[in-house]
């Protein structure tokens, strides 16, 4: 299903599908997460079918999403080293947010930001990975010491906040930008988005 | 079980009061290790009672029988051979659930409900709410809460909430031969404990004491030692046992402050976006490139 013939291609089908079961994984957890988080969210553990399936569940999404984050790390991770250009784009991003682009330095398919957030991210994908299999109490726990499971408990609360106050932020972004979802979801984007925003990546795919 | 529904004094994961119109007893129970004999009837009176069976292990060269507490068994003697200036001595210690006056189980625990503190001071986990996560383990400075591999809930020593909360003493206490287990208000218990402390003291055990740990509000379960400047010596009793400060870290700081940073990013993200409006492309750039595309024809 073609839009417009003259649309830039900015994600593969498969990139797509990757970043989605990442993102699926990720609600998932972080529904049954917080609902093991605070009293007040409790009652979300109805939606994964009581309280102790919410603590069978959670970390098997977990290793779900891992893999498929794994995958999706090293696709995009070459596209996302930090430039000089990058760092300035991060110095000034307040004027953007502020809404005023005029003087943002110009960029290729990412911007500072969100290369920083892929880079947090996959820092927090492994901090969570590996606290969650230290504090998975049915097969892992018992070969810890408890001083190393109360340090995993506490890592593993800290980079989950963490984790989906970025997400907030990069779904909030996407939304916020607008003509950007649809990169995800059917993978094109319009020229002159790209030229607006990531030109130096639109004069790569257009030879403009 | 859920006894005693109207005295509980704290309930896991629970943000508001619970209620609070009816004043009980704070009460206690009072080992005297001075006085045990290692006999192990505490043993079978808490298996009889609680009707708990474990799986028959096998000796590992010492009296530990079972080697260490199970979901099925909820205490367990620990016999320690230590040479002090004294001598030779075997230290016996009754292990089990303390009963904290505040319980690391209770504030690691995510399931409302699933770990009930009573105004009396007994600590007791109502497996019917208990999710098996087995955070209790990790909030216990006792290494207490044992998870069962049948069906992952988690148990330990009720201090018999059942029998207590019908007057009768504890299964352990009823049973013990020496007279080294007592039972009754916690004040009482330590007016006890102060007697018999003395008498220690006068005997020669001049570091004699009572351990009932300030670090964890003192607790429900206390223990005549005689030799309570070295709490050590009995088999790993916690000298200065306190919620390790990972799981305060955990519990009391990190879960407000990810809740309101959570809370303000989405605010954040809405109002941002109402006052400051849609990041849209420009007219101008949508012009260039429909003249670059037009060029191109």
């Amino acid at each position: 299903m073609i839009r417009d013939p003259n649309d830039l291609q900015r994600y593969t089908a498969s990139e797509r599908a990757n970043h989605w079961v990442t993102g699926i994984c990720f609600i998932l957890l972080a529904l049954s997460g917080l609902a093991l988080f605070h009293p007040a969210l409790f009652p979300l553990t109805m939606l994964f079918g009581g309280g102790v399936w919410t603590r069978i569940l959670h970390p098997f999404v977990g290793v779900v999403m891992m893999l498929f984050f794994v995958v999706m790390f090293f696709r995009f991770q070459s596209l996302n080293r930090m430039t000089g250009t990058d760092w300035e784009w991060v110095k000034r991003a307040r004027e953007m947010v502020n809404g005023d682009d005029h003087n943002m330095p110009i960029m290729g398919k990412y911007n500072g930001g969100q290369k920083l957030l892929f880079w947090f991210l996959g820092v927090a994908m492994v901090v969570l990975f590996a606290s969650g299999i230290v504090i998975w109490r049915a097969y892992f726990s018992a070969s810890f010491p408890i001083g190393v499971v109360r340090i995993g408990a506490l890592l593993h609360a800290v980079f989950a906040a963490l984790m989906i106050i970025a997400i907030i932020v990069h779904v909030y972004a996407a939304i916020w930008v607008r003509g950007t979802i649809r990169a995800m979801l059917y993978g094109t984007v319009t020229r002159a988005w790209a030229k607006q925003h990531h030109r130096a990546w639109y004069r790569q795919v257009t030879g403009k | 079980m859920a006894l005693q529904s109207l005295d509980i004094a704290k309930r896991s994961a629970t943000t508001t009061e619970p209620p609070q119109a009816r004043k009980t007893l704070e009460v206690a129970k009072l080992i005297d290790v001075s006085k045990c004999i290692g006999c192990k009837a505490c043993q079978v009176a808490c298996m009889q009672w609680n009707d708990l069976r474990d799986e028959v292990g096998t000796c590992a060269g010492t009296y530990d029988n079972p080697r260490d507490m199970t979901d099925q068994s909820w205490t367990v003697m620990r016999y320690a051979e230590v040479e002090t200036d004294r001598g030779l001595e075997w230290l016996i210690r009754k292990d089990g659930c303390m009963h904290c006056e505040d319980p690391g189980c209770l504030k690691a625990c995510p399931a409302p409900g699933a770990i009930i503190k009573y105004t009396n001071g007994i600590v007791d986990f109502h497996q019917e709410n208990c999710i098996g996560c087995g955070y209790c383990i990790a909030g216990c400075p006792f290494n207490v809460p044992r998870i069962s591999k049948k069906d992952s809930k988690a148990y330990k020593c009720t201090l018999c909430s059942d029998r207590v909360a019908v007057g009768l003493e504890p299964a352990c206490v009823k049973v013990c031969p020496t007279g080294c287990i007592s039972f009754g208000s916690k004040a009482d218990m330590q007016d006890l404990a102060e007697e018999r402390v003395t008498e220690l003291k006068e005997r020669g055990f001049t570091n004699a004491g009572l351990y009932d740990p300030a670090g964890v509000g003192g607790t429900h379960v206390m223990y005549v030692l005689n030799h309570a400047d070295q709490p050590t010596l009995y088999s790993g009793l916690p000298a200065n046992p306190t919620i390790a400060p990972t799981v305060t870290l955990w519990k009391s700081i990190a879960k407000p402050l990810a809740m309101a940073g959570i809370a303000a990013a989405a605010l954040g993200g809405l109002f941002h976006y109402v006052m400051k409006g849609p990041n849209e492309v420009s007219k101008e750039v949508e012009a260039e490139v429909e003249k670059e595309l037009e060029a191109e024809k």
